[in-house]
């Protein structure tokens, strides 16, 4: 089994039920804080689809939107933890 | 023989992406899926990073993947600490089977004050048991 195959049919699928189960955690969360992680758990594995389709098709820019990714899950998970803390203090 | 160790990284970080999305949903509470995914999606990111590392091989994507690498762990684990010290201020409650609660009746939920360090110095009457079962 070459290598591209290898990933079409391996890794891809499961990267796409990781997405589908955590996007069912994001819908069904009972609390602001579960949705937020889930979040923060989507941004992950779209960095790792961002590596795999970079290595498929051998275009190693795209490992900066991958760097961008991460900057923004960081502050997004941050900035909403903040805004968890301070919305019950009024 | 780079092919082969390429699959077996990628294949590794897929299988802990995959285990941590799943406890992500089995998981019973906040905290724990908070700590599952600080835990297992770091190795998973940074497996898969390093599998892309070994593909390219140049010396400025290898620094740039080394990079991201150390950004995710680095922030992942302080995203998740504030999370979590969010979601306990705003008490979302814990989940039953928790052993320990070392935060209990060393916080104040009016002022966001926390008395950890010296616990006999606090003023207020709080609510919480010291066995960390939420009321």
């Amino acid at each position: 089994m070459s290598f591209e195959n290898y990933f079409y049919w391996v890794i891809v699928p499961m990267l796409a039920v990781s997405v589908i189960l955590v996007f069912v955690r994001f819908l069904k969360g009972p609390s602001m804080a579960d949705r937020v992680i889930a979040l923060d758990m989507l941004f992950l594995v779209s960095i790792c689809i961002i590596a795999i389709f970079s290595m498929l098709f051998d275009q190693s820019t795209f490992l900066d939107i991958a760097m961008l990714f991460a900057l923004i899950a960081f502050f997004s998970t941050t900035v909403y933890a903040y805004y968890i803390e301070r919305k019950n203090k009024r | 023989m780079k092919e082969v160790i390429i699959m077996i990284c990628s294949t590794v970080g897929a299988l802990f992406i995959l285990s941590t999305s799943v406890a992500m949903l089995r998981q019973p509470d906040v905290y724990l899926r908070i700590s599952v995914t600080a835990k297992a999606s770091t190795l998973g990111v940074g497996m898969i990073l390093l599998a892309a590392a070994i593909y390219f091989e140049a010396f400025p994507v290898v620094s740039r993947i080394l990079a991201i690498i150390l950004f995710i762990f680095l922030t992942v684990t302080i995203a998740g600490h504030m999370l979590a010290k969010a979601a306990y201020i705003t008490n979302i409650p814990v989940w039953k089977g928790t052993k320990i609660d070392e935060l209990a009746g060393k916080y104040d939920p009016e002022t966001h004050v926390l008395y950890s360090e010296s616990p006999d110095k606090n003023p207020a009457k709080l609510d919480k048991k010291p066995d960390g079962k939420l009321e």
